[in-house]
């Protein structure tokens, strides 16, 4: 009692100082001005672009829909579309596969298993150009180390056409991609295989599982979680791929390789066309949210992982 | 049901053996505890006879049938965890019910064998829960649950209480006791906790270092432990031991290196002139006027009984009374020692003589 009678009375500014929302909001500030001029600004600018007719040079005037109506007559732009839903298609199917594989087996105990793990992160480790730069060369039309191969093992008479023939284009691409992409499924898998008490297993072997039936009833029900997040992060960095498509066919032949990412570029910047450019880009998002939403709604914590009651 | 055979089992990690030629043989329906303090090797040979661990020599035997080539699943044992390894995953219901699943059993006969279990086990209205909704003394029951609807040959117990409190792991030693009295299976039990191997098993394996120290029923590991491993390990609060050497002329007193004269109920000759050691234990003496002077060091009293720490000479005695004693500190009591209830081990070998 006698210590609030004596007490000044706090300044407006103590007030302040003393609410802990004002105090943390405060603090988040510098992440708040962070996001916005790193995150917010550019994509908003993104989106405003793909409402303008904006040339490099020029700032454009807003245009409403007019750049996406266009797009929706142009085949070209359609062929990336499909070309991208394949792309992300087939190399997440294929990343999956081989990258899940790959965790089992160095999950067992091998020898040299550190050093393999190791060696494994190589594909990732490396830019992606560098990378690239090496496929185009292990892909190329005359000096193919995979044509001169074949060969000499006499299994085929001349070199493969890799990049100049569509399918066999859209192939190499998404092998090169696949290559680059294993590396973060197999690890992230293995970190969540690692997760899985040995018990659990020893569990089911005295139950009578199988090592198929272990997989199937114990770990793979187990490791769905990390599927989730580790596969939509693999589903939205290869939709999105720009750098490989770029250095090995810059969209070709007749652009069948040609992902949105690309288009988007060639159209808005070696082209010029800002405004196009960008509604290329946004057009990406409902794919992008599309695939975000499906693991969130679809491959979200399961039941029996949400705490108990007591 | 089965009998259950080690025969000269051994098992070397690396170059580094753990398990140095046990053998044991367990009847059929048997409840049998193997206990050690930990890194004696005890998981490891249960490991073993579930299949987990291979067996680096020697024979191990289920019902006769020599098992160490057999996968874990073809051995017909069940075995509870220490962490109870529940599918976190699967309801109890599916947890009880893997290993029928896994046969393709039909929906009615797993409903036939996981409803009776879940009965016993009061587990029947948990059956739609997933383990982690449940306490640990619910998993516990699931993960025992599991093994009773497998109707094994061999029930395994790798100390399934360590991870439960104190009070909880009471009430469960008395539950899986009654279970067995129940279902009669043949059960091995592995336990860090000598009162869990007194107060469960119709027979204490006590191991220590990978080798079997002594075989018997728990009384008789209690009243004729073989050598000081065991005397030390069996009996709570532990035996006391005290260093010295029989008096040369007469085998009924032992001096202590400090002096004090014990009594000895009868100490055979060749015991003379031998570094031994005195075994008493703390419920094997009273306080009486004119016995042996001991100085209390701390008294603790129970209730039921009062535990007392005392210096006898320069030896401390750890005594058990079931009376009310008005002692306090650094007083002098007469203590009263059972000669025909104390022990003498050699020194050197360990083992006990008397």
């Amino acid at each position: 009692m006698t210590m609030t009678s004596t007490a000044k009375q706090p300044s407006a500014f103590g007030n302040i100082a003393r609410s802990n929302t004002a105090v943390g909001l405060f603090f988040m500030l510098p992440a708040a001005v962070f996001l916005l001029c790193f995150l917010t600004y550019p994509l908003g600018l993104g989106v405003w672009l793909g409402f303008t007719d904006a040339t490099i040079g020029r700032d454009g005037i807003f245009i409403g829909l007019e750049n996406y109506q266009a797009l929706a007559r142009d085949s070209v732009f359609w062929m990336a579309v499909y070309n991208t839903v394949f792309y992300t298609l087939i190399a997440s199917i294929l990343k999956f596969g081989f990258g899940l594989w790959l965790a089992l087996i160095l999950n067992e105990h091998l020898p040299f298993k550190s050093f393999f793990r190791a060696i494994i992160l190589l594909p990732w480790v490396v830019p992606t150009v560098l990378s690239a730069l090496a496929f185009w060369w292990i892909y190329d039309a005359q000096f193919s180390i995979i044509s001169w191969s074949l060969m000499q093992l006499g299994w085929i008479d001349g070199p493969i056409n890799f990049l100049g023939d569509p399918n066999n284009a859209r192939a190499s691409v998404i092998a090169a991609n696949v290559w680059r992409g294993i590396p973060f499924v197999a690890i992230s898998l293995l970190a969540g295989l690692q997760t899985i008490p040995q018990s659990l297993h020893e569990a089911a072997s005295l139950d009578g599982a199988t090592g198929w039936q272990r997989f199937r009833f114990i770990t793979l029900p187990m490791l769905t979680p990390i599927i989730a997040v580790v596969m939509t992060f693999s589903v939205l960095f290869t939709f999105t791929d720009f750098q490989l498509i770029y250095v090995l066919t810059k969209g070709g032949p007749v652009n069948a390789t040609h992902l949105m990412a690309t288009l988007s570029f060639q159209r808005g910047i070696p082209g010029g066309q800002l405004g196009e450019g960008a509604a290329i880009a946004v057009a990406m998002i409902p794919f992008l949210l599309a695939s975000i939403l499906f693991s969130f709604f679809g491959l979200q914590r399961r039941k029996w992982q949400q705490g108990g009651q007591d | 049901m089965a009998s259950v055979e080690f025969a000269d089992v051994r098992k070397s990690f690396g170059t580094h053996p753990v398990i140095k030629g046990v053998d044991i043989e367990i009847a059929d329906g048997e409840f049998v505890i193997l206990v050690g303090p930990s890194g004696c090797g005890k998981s490891t040979l249960l490991r073993m006879l579930a299949g987990l661990e291979n067996i680096s020599a020697g024979e191990i035997r289920i019902g006769g049938q020599v098992v160490n080539g057999l996968a874990p699943k073809e051995r017909d044992i069940a075995m509870v965890f220490q962490n109870y390894a529940l599918y976190p995953h699967m309801t109890v219901a599916d947890n009880m019910a893997f290993s029928l699943t896994l046969k393709g059993a039909p929906k009615s006969e797993i409903d036939k064998r996981v409803k009776p279990a879940a009965e016993i086990l009061g587990l029947t209205h948990l059956l739609d829960r997933f383990p982690r909704q449940l306490s640990g003394g619910q998993r516990q029951r699931v993960a025992m649950g599991r093994a009773i609807v497998r109707d094994p040959q061999v029930f395994l117990f790798d100390e399934p209480l360590s991870n439960l409190d104190a009070k909880l792991r009471v009430a469960m030693r008395a539950e899986i006791k009654e279970l067995h009295q129940r279902l009669k299976t043949t059960t091995v039990y592995v336990t860090h906790d000598q009162i869990e191997a007194m107060t469960m098993a119709d027979k204490i394996v006590v191991m220590h270092d990978g080798l079997v120290e002594q075989i018997g029923a728990p009384l008789e590991l209690y009243d004729q432990p073989a050598n000081l491993f065991v005397a030390s390990f069996i009996g709570s609060p532990a035996m006391n031991m005290i260093k010295g050497k029989l008096d040369p002329n007469d085998t009924q007193k032992f001096i202590t290196d400090n002096g004090v004269v014990l009594p000895v109920a009868k100490a055979p000759e060749s015991a003379k002139g031998r570094a031994l050691i005195y075994g008493l234990r703390p419920e094997h003496m009273t306080i009486a006027n004119g016995g042996i002077p001991a100085e209390v060091v701390v008294i603790e009293p129970t209730g039921s009984e009062t535990q007392m720490i005392m210096r006898v000479g320069g030896d401390l005695i750890t005594g058990v009374f079931h009376q009310r004693i008005n002692a306090r500190p650094d007083e002098i009591v007469g203590l009263s020692i059972h000669a025909e209830a104390t022990y003498l081990f050699d020194a050197e070998t360990g083992k006990r003589l008397v």
